[in-house]
């Protein structure tokens, strides 16, 4: 193995889909390096009430390895943009999420703190718009909805 | 020619299958392959209109030509997050 396919396996966490529960400080942590003085992140979280209708769980799926890949083509999207950020991190869960659990984790770290804030918001709202992941709402009444950004 | 077709979310309900092998004539479009798939599974048409298409992992349009072993995957509407 070169030093190169390791920096790339490294490289390959900071984006990732996964069934496991997510810890925001475990995805901040991932950035972790000398040069970084901020750190601003996004959380979703499952709503319990959707237009008004009591949710009873979420179901999320995804194309895997495409999802992975766009995730990381968003972070070079970002610091394409932003040449201020140094390195970002996105997780997202999937499978059956509980209201109040998180979804998704978004982390993202710069020297100074000017900039992350719009790049944060960039993530989450390209995330929606181009990564291959669906949620299901189903509904505490027994129906059930794919949902999608409308 | 043979490619991988891969249903998500919706579609994966609607059609009843993760995946499946179809045949295609050499020189096929993404467009004769959705044809092909509303064809024989008639409740598609109901979601063609929305589908977007990715060919080996990448968003492609309707008239890109398919090859052998291709991966083609069927993605309804995103909406993570």
């Amino acid at each position: 193995m070169t030093a190169n396919d390791g920096r790339d396996a490294e490289r390959a966490k900071l984006f990732e889909v996964t069934s496991a529960e997510l810890s925001v400080d475990e995805v901040v942590g991932r950035l972790a390096d000398p040069g970084v003085g901020a750190v601003s992140a996004f959380v979703g979280v499952v709503r319990g009430v959707t237009d008004g209708r009591e949710v009873s769980y979420l179901e999320y799926e995804a194309y895997p390895e495409m999802a992975e890949q766009t995730l990381r083509q968003i972070g070079d999207e970002i610091r394409e943009r932003w040449k201020t950020i140094r390195e970002v991190a996105i997780v997202h869960r999937l499978g059956r999420l509980e209201i109040g659990e998180r979804s998704v984790v978004i982390a993202l770290s710069a020297a100074h703190r000017q900039e992350t804030f719009g790049a944060v918001r960039y993530a989450i709202d390209r995330l929606k718009e181009i990564v291959p992941i669906w949620k299901k709402e189903v509904w505490a009444d027994g129906g059930a909805k794919w949902r999608s950004e409308e | 020619m043979k490619v991988t077709v891969k249903f998500f979310a919706a579609l994966r309900e609607a059609v009843g299958k993760t995946e499946i092998e179809q045949e295609l004539p050499p020189g096929a479009t993404v467009q004769d392959l959705l044809n092909l798939l509303t064809q024989e599974h008639p409740v598609l048409s109901r979601y063609v209109s929305y589908i977007n298409v990715a060919v080996n992992r990448k968003y492609v349009d309707l008239q890109t030509t398919l090859r052998q072993g291709d991966e083609v995957a069927c993605l309804p509407p995103v909406g993570g997050g």
